[in-house]
């Protein structure tokens, strides 16, 4: 009787880790995070997918400006070489 | 020795005018009737384009200007500062070229299609320069 009242009943000496319903814990914890990973990255691939016509517009812009700044050139060149033009 | 300088000085004649004569003639006949008659035209690209049916002596002449202008297009294009590249320059080329055509002269029209010059000014890619 005396001695029940002296010793105090102690859980079994176990880690968290090795507690099974601690890691299907964090597993729950660890799956919406992964979701949220691939939603993530997919959101990445839609950014980069649509920026081909963009492209393009560009080029025209830049073709216009150089046209305009050779168009003396080009005359003078057809000019100088009336037999092939 | 005074016959022999003077045929010094007649030879140095004759090389000054072979130099100084014209680096660039006018067209060649058969090229002058192919583009009269509308079986060749101006390309948007700067190039020269049979029009109608291809035959063999058309396609040389065709051939033989169109490197000719290749080669002019490429030196001038490098020379330009900042220099740009060969379709920009002959892009720009075939701009002027098709502003040039007279009536009854065939010019390639922005959708491809082979179109009579006209009094009328011919229809270009809207980059072309006024």
């Amino acid at each position: 009787m005396m001695l029940l009242e002296l010793t105090r009943a102690q859980r079994l000496a176990t880690l968290p880790v090795m507690n099974r319903a601690n890691r299907a814990n964090r597993w729950a914890r660890a799956l919406p995070l992964a979701v949220l990973g691939l939603t993530a990255m997919g959101g990445c691939v839609n950014v980069t997918a649509p920026d081909k016509p963009i492209v393009i517009e560009l080029n025209v812009n830049i073709r216009q400006e150089v046209i305009y700044r050779l168009a003396a050139d080009a005359g003078n060149t057809i000019d100088e070489n009336e037999d092939i033009f | 020795m005074n016959r022999v300088w003077k045929s010094i000085a007649a030879a140095g004649i004759a090389a000054g005018m072979l130099v100084s004569a014209p680096a660039s003639a006018q067209r060649d006949p058969a090229y002058e009737a192919a583009r009269s008659s509308g079986q060749v035209g101006e390309k948007m690209d700067g190039y020269l384009g049979i029009v109608g049916s291809p035959n063999v002596n058309l396609q040389r002449v065709v051939a033989d200007i169109n490197i000719k202008r290749r080669a002019l297009y490429s030196q001038r294009a490098q020379a330009a500062s900042p220099s740009v590249t060969l379709e920009e320059y002959a892009l720009t080329a075939g701009c002027l070229a098709i502003a040039r055509t007279v009536a009854g002269e065939k010019y390639q029209a922005p959708d491809g299609s082979w179109q009579t010059r006209t009094g009328a000014p011919p229809m270009r890619d809207s980059r072309c320069p006024a």
